[in-house]
């Protein structure tokens, strides 16, 4: 590759022609400040409108400074970061910015943790000159199911709406008016509800500031805590364990599955389960229908639809309930773990320990704002009971867990309570890219075959390319696997559905990057792809140590077919941990 | 699901699926489509933005965000009487602001805004090239030069 040479700050650099000034400098350890730019590597992921100013260099021989985010390096360029001009304009840059923003940081939810706020620390900000006479706008907040909307703490970095149109192709979000009133708003500046968002809180990932986060159902949870006529149950989703530790600062990575379920008792939950337990249980409904419509389709039954799409994850079912609501029929039917967990607890464990279900009441703690969403959903419910009442997410627990005085640290690590927390490795996986699919292999195999799997880790199933695809040998059966993170991939491969052009028989699709470790309601990775990295590599190592790693060998998801549900596929299996979904594309009405 | 209703006349629909056809449905032509419904339906109320964004296979917030960003795309329907006033550099200077509180004030509307009984509709313009009559107001076909607030009352009397 051609590379170029210059000068950064009295330090020579080569880099490849194309190079950004901003990267240059990064080689030679020089860390500009920005704020707009967002650079997700690994995941191909970019935002740089070069907006915000605030990565300015002087660059010699030109009279503007350049925003260094978005210029390229040249051929014996003389970069100044930190001259006076710099350092004033920065400031400016900066002033600016915060003479109409809101001055509520200590009761703002995403204090401590905003960009906007670190900023202005590190810049040194300590007053606003001119703040008292600017104009605040005044844009109204929106409340939809798992997302709130405060414009005011808008800055514009237009990185939601990267996510949003160009990553997830959902187009919930744009850039609306100029000047004062500008921000970024769904059509008509509807309420998100009534837009095509998904909930997959992608945006909230990304934005700096308090402008977009999840709705907080950490108070409600405390209620039901408190009340001694509940029964409360809390269940955890897989790629929690593998990110909650950074909200102690604890590297990414780092597996804190027993101090979790520790931390969970400390606050007074009254039975410890896991969603990977619900996990199992979806392995074993959607292997079971994927085996189903696989054989009546090699039979040449024309009924069976074939490529299989997975259906664990609530924000890829709203995406095709929205765009591709004419294959409704081609996802699976098995309900996501979360929801057949609150079914089966509800039912089975209720009925074991003897309550009514109205007395019990399901927490989930999910890395996910979708699923806050789809606990909502009316057909998740019993004559209006919720089969889950309130789902928080990784980051609302962290918060919980600080609230209550919980050093996490130094608690010593605890098991699950059984039956319901009982789990294989297969089940920890599906917090990552290509896991639901690996996980539904292990099963299909031995069932399919009659044979034992030699070789448990299909790792031609896993990375981070966006769409990958593998041939699995079902003892001399080539069984076409697809996979797809984030909704854009997802889409690529669902033109090729409708189109008829798919090779495949099975797809999983995980609406966020990575999968559920880097859902909507993970610690924020602050625009650093290697935490997501870190955090698939941990539940890569926590399948590991399990001795048991496949779904149909977890002897309590055996004694719940036993005992309960018949087999798998049964009718009340069915009932219970099966649903359908709706046409949500907008339609129009002729007038005569 | 979407709070707005997407109502209209068949002949209507196939008037916008025409116009996006005609510019081969690409999202590009966009400002374009957006034009030519505009001059046909003189506004782009939500309703035609959603036909265009099934048209162009668009999101349609991306089509309020141009809509919105562009002066000269209206969601509102144009009075029977068009107000304009210019407010380019020549008749800026000149008072064209004054006059344009007046008209609000005697209207009881803001820009971009309809009369309730649909009499006048209120916008404002760039330089119009009659820079020598500034202050320059339109209404409808008809231009008034050098205008000022006190002119206000009798312009809109003549429509009465
Ligand atoms: S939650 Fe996802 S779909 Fe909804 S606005 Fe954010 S990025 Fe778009
Ligand atoms: S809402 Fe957040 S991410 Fe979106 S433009 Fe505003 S500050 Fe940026
Ligand atoms: S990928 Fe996981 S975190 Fe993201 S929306 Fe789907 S289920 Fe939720
Ligand atoms: S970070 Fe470079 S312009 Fe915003
Ligand atoms: S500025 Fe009004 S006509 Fe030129």
């Amino acid at each position: 590759m051609e590379t170029i040479k210059l000068t950064i700050d009295n330090k020579e650099v080569d880099v490849p022609r194309g190079t950004t000034i901003y990267k240059a400098a990064k080689e030679l350890g020089i860390d500009i400040p920005t704020l707009c730019y967002m650079d997700l590597h690994d995941l191909n992921i970019e935002n740089k409108p070069g907006g915000c100013r605030i990565c300015v260099v002087e660059v010699e021989g030109r009279r503007n400074l350049a925003p260094t985010c978005s210029t390229k390096c040249e051929s014996g360029m003389v970069v100044k970061t930190h001259s006076t001009r710099v350092l004033n304009a920065r400031r400016t840059v900066m002033e600016f910015i915060l003479s109409d923003h809101p001055k509520d940081c200590l009761v703002c939810s995403k204090s401590g943790n905003c960009e906007l706020q670190t900023m202005a620390h590190r810049l040194g900000i300590r007053e606003i000159p001119g703040a008292e006479f600017a104009e605040t706008s005044k844009y109204r907040k929106d409340t939809s199911p798992s997302i709130i909307r405060d414009l005011d703490k808008c800055i514009m970095c237009r990185r939601c709406e990267t996510m949003c149109n160009d990553v997830q192709t959902v187009g919930a979000l744009s850039a609306v008016n100029r000047g004062f009133m500008a921000t970024v708003a769904p059509a008509f500046e509807q309420n998100l509800e009534h837009s095509t968002c998904t909930y997959c809180g992608q945006c909230v990932a990304v934005c700096p500031t308090g402008a977009l986060t999840e709705v907080n159902h950490v108070p409600q949870v405390l209620r039901a805590l408190v009340d001694p006529t509940k029964t409360v149950v809390v269940q955890t989703a897989p790629a929690v364990r593998a990110a909650l530790g950074e909200e102690f600062g604890m590297a990414p990575g780092t597996l804190v599955t027993g101090k979790m379920t520790a931390a969970l008792r400390a606050l007074g939950f009254d039975y410890v389960f896991d969603t990977d337990f619900a996990a199992d249980l979806t392995i074993m409904e959607e292997g079971t229908e994927l085996l189903d419509r696989l054989s009546r389709h090699l039979k040449g039954d024309t009924t069976a639809r074939i490529p299989i799409l997975t259906s664990c994850c609530p924000g890829w079912v709203n995406f095709f309930e929205h765009y591709f609501p004419d294959l409704k029929d081609v996802p699976s039917t098995a309900k996501s773990p979360q929801q057949m967990f609150g079914a089966i607890a509800k039912s089975y464990f209720a009925e074991k320990i003897g309550i009514n279900r109205k007395d019990m009441v399901v927490v989930s703690i999910m890395p996910c704002l979708a699923k806050k969403y789809e606990c909502q959903r009316d057909e998740f419910s019993v004559d209006g009971n919720p089969d889950v009442d309130f789902s928080i997410s990784t980051r609302e627990l962290a918060t919980f867990i600080k609230q209550a005085n919980i050093d996490i640290k130094t608690l010593q690590d605890e098991e699950f309570d059984t039956p319901l927390g009982e789990s294989t490795g297969a089940s920890v996986i599906f917090g990552n890219t290509g896991g639901v699919i690996e996980a539904a292999c292990r099963t299909a195999y031995e069932l399919y075959t009659g044979k034992k799997l030699e070789r448990i880790e299909f790792t031609e199933l896993r990375g981070m390319e966006g769409v990958r695809s593998a041939t699995i040998d079902f003892n001399g059966l080539p069984v076409n696997i697809g996979i797809a993170h984030g909704l854009g991939n997802a889409r690529k491969l669902l033109d090729d559905v409708r189109s008829g052009k798919s090779v495949y028989h099975a797809i999983e699709v995980m609406a966020c990057p990575g999968g559920c470790i880097g859902g909507g309601g993970q610690p924020l990775h602050h625009g650093n792809s290697e935490v997501i990295k870190a955090r698939a590599a941990a539940l890569y190592t926590e399948d590991r140590k399990k001795p048991l790693r496949k779904s149909h060998e977890n002897p309590f998801i055996v004694k719940l077919y036993d005992e309960f549900l018949g087999k798998a596929g049964s009718e009340k299996a069915h009932h219970l941990l099966h649903t359908h979904y709706f046409d949500k594309k907008k339609k129009i009405i002729i007038k005569h | 699901m979407s709070s707005i209703k997407i109502e209209l006349r068949k002949d209507d629909v196939d008037f916008i699926k025409g116009v996006c056809a005609s510019f081969n449905n690409d999202p590009q032509e966009l400002i374009n489509v957006l034009h030519s419904c505009q001059e046909h339906f003189g506004y782009l109320p939500a309703e035609i933005q959603e036909v265009v964004s099934e048209g162009l296979n668009m999101p349609v917030a991306k089509i309020y965000g141009v809509v919105t960003f562009y002066s000269f795309f209206t969601m509102t329907p144009k009075g029977k009487n068009p107000i304009s006033i210019c407010l380019g550099t020549a008749c800026y200077v000149r008072g064209a602001e004054k006059v344009l509180d007046e008209f609000k004030k005697e209207l009881g509307i803001e820009v971009g805004q309809s009369t309730n009984d649909n009499k006048f509709s209120l916008s404002s313009l760039r330089c119009v090239g009659a820079c020598g009559l500034a202050p320059v107001v339109l209404v409808g076909d008809k231009t008034y030069g050098r205008v000022a607030p006190d002119d206000v009352k009798n312009i809109l009397k003549e429509y009465e």
